[in-house]
């Protein structure tokens, strides 16, 4: 079974196809890099697997059952465009917040641990409002991770990070990799996705216009996939 | 966790946040007390019988509350904060309801305090039948306080929040306000509920499990698109 | 062919209306009331098909939530809209009638107090739906608000009538004695045309909503290469 399944999956905005009969899969462990121009339907196809919205027609399965069964909503993490922390709560208020609705045994020492592994344990009691972009990030990476979830989304994660929450997060993800956890995620910072790749997906205009594994020629030179079997 | 621990969790965290600003519930509070000091122009308290004057508190408090219930989705807004709720393990009218009961005390905050004002600019001494007011306003109060919940969610994404949201709600929350404005009426006048004005109550009742059933219900539809 | 069974209803709601009002002209006038009286047979039957839009709005609605499909959206916007049109004619012609039996031009009577509050309440649904750009989400938040909307309008008209028998207004827009019974029968025959008329203007908008869609999805596509 696969962690990720995407069977005949299309997206309608009114009559508009945004996704247009997309079959994807992700096996566990895998790291599925989704690149495409804007517009192409990266955020569409994450937020749908995610379950943020009901798809047209086409089944999405996340180990097995749907993305909305609470069961399977607690093994999902997932990084949107916004970091979905409250500003004006602190940082060790949000983290212990997720993790009460996670239902995690000891939400304060998870949000602790969580503080730590971000680097923000000196700023636990500050306001969100007040942290740089990068604190922002870290955070918002916590709060994705702090539930353990098996299959992780992230829709564009490394733009706009500076340099410590890019590291902070690639060694977030490999250590997820190396425990046996899914990643699905979209980027245009090719270079840091495909280094964590195992496969790469092309959307075009909605439609799945490659996939398969990761290759070194990729790695080495990222607009390779464009140029085969993108537009120009 | 349980549905009735996360319906707390969410209503802790949202006080939280209000609290730590208090924005919404001072620009209520203050919006109520600027009412009343309007209304006094148009009002000379010997003219007014003062049962119309309890009809009037309600104004003051749907108006001054819809401050406090525009918040209520309004503050998931940034920094995409919806989506993780929508996420997270927990269903919409556990959702729902964590948001409803913080909106409703503090909404209920704010009768507090604008009820003994009342008392003192207008000359009602609206306490002799207190526990009846009380349940009134707190029938009243969650009713309001439901379709403006469910009804800021509906808002959430669109022009003109602010705008909207009043205008959708007060048609629909129509007969709630009638029923806990004849309540009121009486009650602060020290007339106790009689056969004739029971109707009142049950129809408050109705309503408030009618919409609140109706909305837990159709939060869903609203949050998963 | 869709065409055509429009025309032909279009016809027969022509022809319908026509007669009715050649026999209206032709029926002696009222005891108290004077020729005025005979507004009712537009007035009362107005009303009748606004009730019959908003329950079809209804399963429209439900229909949408169910299936997603955005031929029901299309319906219920066109019903509502064409309901709406005629529910304001009840709302005129109540009007003109109180102008002319009373010199006023407005009463706060039972029914024309609901039908006000019902057709702020269903405005409301088309101001959302402008507000709410994102098909999907205008189409599902619509349905949610029309839903609400119809489990309000029975609490909103008894709400209103309860308070007319505790604060006693004068009823005047209805008929002092019995009504005849070959008058009950132009009356069903009125409302029948009008019935006519609101499928053809429904279809009318149904067909101007789908091509819309259609422009929506273009323009997305053409942003979009």
């Amino acid at each position: 079974m696969n962690a990720v399944a995407v069977e005949g999956v299309w997206k309608f905005y009114g009559d508009f196809p945004a996704l247009r009969d997309v079959n994807l899969e992700a096996a566990s462990g895998a790291c599925l890099a989704l690149i495409g121009r804007n517009g192409a339907g990266k955020t569409t196809l994450l937020r749908a697997i995610a379950g943020f919205s009901k798809t047209g027609k086409g089944v999405i399965k996340i180990l097995g059952t749907s993305p909305r069964e609470p069961a399977t909503r607690r093994n999902i993490g997932f990084i949107g465009h916004g970091i979905a922390v409250y500003d004006e709560l602190s940082a060790r208020e949000n983290l212990t917040l997720y993790a009460r609705l996670y239902g995690l045994p000891d939400p304060r020492q998870t949000a602790i641990e969580w503080l730590e592994r971000t680097g923000l344990e000196r700023v636990r009691d500050g306001l969100v409002r007040e942290f740089s972009r990068g604190m922002r990030q870290r955070l918002a990476v916590a709060r994705a991770f702090l539930h353990k979830p098996s299959v992780l989304l992230l829709d564009e994660p490394f733009t706009a990070l500076d340099d410590r929450a890019i590291a902070v997060l690639q060694s977030l993800l490999r250590d997820s990799l190396a425990e046996g956890r899914t990643i699905v995620l979209s980027t245009h910072q090719l270079r840091e996705a495909l280094e964590l790749a195992s496969d790469v997906a092309l959307l075009v205009r909605g439609q799945v216009a490659f996939h398969g594994p990761c290759t070194p020629e990729m790695v080495a030179d990222p607009g390779l996939v464009y140029r085969r079997h993108g537009e120009g | 966790m349980s549905f009735a621990r996360l319906v707390l969790v969410v209503m802790a965290k949202d006080l939280r946040a209000e609290l730590r600003t208090k924005e919404a519930l001072n620009a209520s509070l203050a919006f109520a007390v600027v009412i009343l000091v309007l209304l006094s122009f148009v009002i000379e308290s010997d003219d007014v019988p003062q049962k119309a004057l309890g009809n009037l508190l309600w104004l003051v408090f749907a108006f001054a509350g819809t401050l406090v219930l525009n918040r209520s989705f309004a503050r998931e807004v940034p920094n995409d904060c919806l989506d993780a709720l929508v996420a997270a393990p927990i269903s919409g009218a556990a959702l729902f309801l964590g948001k409803a009961l913080a909106s409703f005390l503090l909404v209920l905050a704010m009768e507090l305090v604008a009820l003994p004002v009342f008392g003192i600019f207008y000359n009602v001494r609206w306490a002799q039948q207190f526990w009846p007011l009380m349940l009134v306003t707190v029938l009243g109060t969650w009713g309001v306080t439901v379709i403006g919940t469910i009804f800021s969610a509906l808002t959430v994404n669109i022009r003109l929040r602010e705008v909207m949201l009043p205008m959708l709600t007060y048609p629909m929350l129509l007969p709630a306000l009638l029923g806990a404005m004849e309540l009121t009426g009486d009650l602060v006048t020290g007339t106790p509920i009689g056969p004739d004005t029971v109707t009142w109550l049950k129809l408050l009742v109705g309503f408030d499990v009618l919409f609140t059933a109706a909305s837990v219900t159709l939060i869903e539809f609203i949050l998963v698109g | 062919m869709r065409d055509k069974i429009l025309y032909v209803l279009g016809a027969l709601a022509v022809l319908v209306l026509a007669r009715n009002l050649y026999v209206i002209a032709g029926l002696p006038q009222e005891a108290a009331q004077g020729a005025i009286f005979k507004i009712i047979f537009f007035h009362v039957p107005a009303a009748w098909t606004a009730i019959v839009a908003a329950i079809t709005a209804l399963t429209m609605s439900v229909q949408f939530l169910r299936t997603k499909d955005f031929k029901y959206d299309a319906a219920a916007v066109a019903v509502t809209e064409v309901g709406l049109a005629f529910l304001a004619a009840n709302l005129v012609t109540g009007s003109i009638w109180a102008r002319v039996i009373w010199g006023i031009w407005w009463t706060w009577d039972v029914r024309l107090t609901s039908a006000l509050v019902c057709w702020l309440l269903y405005a409301g649904y088309l101001m959302l739906r402008h507000a709410i750009e994102e098909p999907t989400q205008r189409a599902t938040f619509a349905a949610v608000f029309s839903i609400l909307a119809f489990l309000d309008v029975p609490i909103v008209y008894f709400s209103i009538r309860w308070f007319r028998t505790q604060h006693p207004a004068p009823v005047f827009l209805s008929s002092n004695g019995s009504f005849p019974a070959d008058w009950t029968r132009v009356l069903l025959s009125n409302w029948l045309g009008l019935l006519l008329l609101a499928i053809v203007m429904t279809a009318i908008r149904l067909r101007q909503e789908e091509s819309q869609r259609e422009i929506d999805s273009l323009r997305r596509a053409a942003h979009a290469m």
